[in-house]
């Protein structure tokens, strides 16, 4: 564990980045995060994926996969790549606060 | 009398069957256990049959010889479960009403899946070797195979043995250097996950392997679409992978019955207590093997291990005692890499594979996570452990349920 300042907030995380506390979370660290991962700005459809995430993390504690967030009709997976390149559940969980989505054995 | 229903005699539910067989007083209980196919496929032999090691033989026998007397055997498919009503219907319209249910229906590859898997190509360039059919289909077509680009592709976790797809890798670049054909070959390997292998110490040793061996690794490619015409593999994110022959590791999904009785989840698993067993659904239904969703492996050496902690758990819950939270996760599996070689890794829910012996400290004989011949052994014996002892319910020597930190370099 390290504490970590980001956008004027000391926070807990791992040593991937991802915060350990939801509670030190907030739109600014959201922000300072998705720059780190080389998203400039979030849009609506941006937020509306984020706070489906955390919906769904405080609903089910745990994370959704890929098959379930084009299931649950909250984005597809084309627009979900295209919002966050690269690695859609693992930027934008690291941008919503919660943990790296674990893929199961 | 009462009912006690196991649905499928595959690795799961056949051990289940013998194991109940000796505990339950048959003067209260009948046991009875349904499964619709009539051949029990030695699974972890699929992988050999491509390379000509295994032929269709050493992987079938028939499903009632392993199950004891004294157990009901139906052969016919399942068409519900009704849970509410503690009722079964068999496709001919039979109903087995229950009092404890056991499902052990299994998963199964389910290329639909995925978009144009199951196109032109199927069973010409691509191929599966998850079944018996697309195994022995890849290795008519190996056999005149002159070299391009080889490319196995895993779908979607969780699969069924997830070290399977880098141990077929591992025997292709054996096979092919066999041949003489090696330097005519580029092997890829694509993957969701971040690198080879979900557990990390794991996936570092063998990482190098794959550069070892000259096998691309990609990772992270979650694939949309598989186009057939023009041989191309395609992630969301646009990348594109060439093939000229393809394997692919489609998605794995427990049985239809599940999907239709409302009791699985988006990929027809079953909800289940981790430790106990018990489904989260209903007290008197448990789940054991691929068919659970519990985060532990969907192997052979996991469904044995479980079977330890269910046997007690159903005689519990006859007595009306508390469950053991006992099931580990533990899981033990041989990954064959090739050249007469192989590695065993050991773990469960919250201990990785390390380096160490196995079954006993210092002495062993197999080594965890390093590569040995003795391992390689100790796989090809597995099939005559799992024909005569494990599909029986009898125990094995020296190794427990348990996960056991002993000999182990444990950080």
């Amino acid at each position: 564990m390290a504490t970590k300042e980001i956008a004027g907030n000391k926070v807990n995380v791992n040593e991937e980045g991802y915060l350990l506390e939801f509670n030190q979370w907030n739109e600014a660290i959201a922000e300072a995060i998705a720059k780190e991962e080389g998203i400039d700005e979030l849009t609506e459809r941006h937020w509306e994926v984020i706070k489906y995430l955390q919906k769904y993390f405080e609903e089910n504690d745990a994370m959704p996969s890929i098959r379930k967030m084009k299931k649950s009709g909250a984005v597809d997976t084309k627009e979900f790549y295209s919002l966050f390149p690269g690695g859609p559940l693992k930027k934008s969980s690291k941008i919503a606060g919660l943990k790296k989505p674990e893929s199961c054995i | 009398m009462k009912n006690l229903l196991i649905l499928g005699a595959g690795t799961a539910g056949t051990m289940m069957a013998n194991h109940l067989n000796r505990k339950l007083n048959k003067k209260e209980w009948k046991i009875t256990i349904v499964d619709q196919h009539k051949t029990h496929y030695y699974q972890p032999g699929f992988l050999f049959i491509p390379f000509d090691i295994y032929k269709e033989k050493d992987v079938i026998k028939t499903k009632k010889q392993f199950i004891p007397k004294g157990v009901d055997y139906i052969q016919e498919a399942i068409e519900l479960i009704e849970h509410d009503k503690n009722n079964v219907i068999l496709n001919n319209g039979k109903n087995l009403p229950y009092d404890i249910l056991i499902i052990a229906t299994g998963s199964k590859i389910v290329p639909d899946e995925i978009d144009g898997l199951k196109g032109e190509g199927w069973f010409k360039d691509v191929f599966d070797f998850y079944t018996l059919e697309g195994a022995s289909a890849l290795r008519d077509k190996l056999e005149n195979w002159k070299g391009g680009k080889f490319v196995v592709h895993m779908a979607e976790m969780p699969i069924k043995c997830p070290v399977a797809p880098l141990e077929f890798c591992f025997l292709a670049d054996w096979y092919f250097t066999k041949k003489g054909i090696r330097d005519k070959v580029e092997m890829t390997y694509i993957t969701p996950l971040t690198g080879a292998f979900t557990k990390q110490n794991c996936s570092n040793v063998l990482g190098y392997l794959m550069d070892d061996k000259k096998i691309n690794l990609v990772p992270d490619f979650d694939v949309e679409l598989v186009d057939e015409k023009d041989n191309f593999v395609q992630s969301y994110d646009e990348q594109k992978i060439r093939y000229d022959l393809l394997v692919s590791i489609p998605t794995n999904m427990g049985d239809d019955v599940i999907a239709r009785s409302g009791l699985g989840d988006d990929l027809n698993f079953i909800p289940t207590h981790k430790h106990t067993l018990q489904s989260k659904k209903k007290e008197n239904i448990f789940v054991i093997g691929d068919a659970t969703d519990v985060p532990a492996s969907k192997a052979g050496s996991v469904a044995h291990f479980q079977a330890e902690t269910l046997t007690k758990n159903i005689v519990n819950f006859i007595n009306g005692k508390e469950l053991v939270k006992e099931f580990d996760g533990h899981a033990n599996c041989f990954i064959e890499s090739g050249f007469g070689k192989a590695f065993l890794i050991d773990f469960n829910y919250d201990v990785e594979p390390v380096e160490g012996t196995f079954p006993l400290p210092i002495v062993g004989p197999f080594s965890l996570l390093k590569e040995s011949r003795i391992n390689h052994m100790g796989k090809l014996a597995f099939k005559y452990i799992y024909w005569y002892m494990l599909l029986r319910g009898l125990p094995m020597p020296g190794i427990s349920a348990q996960m056991t930190k002993v000999g182990k370099k444990i950080k």
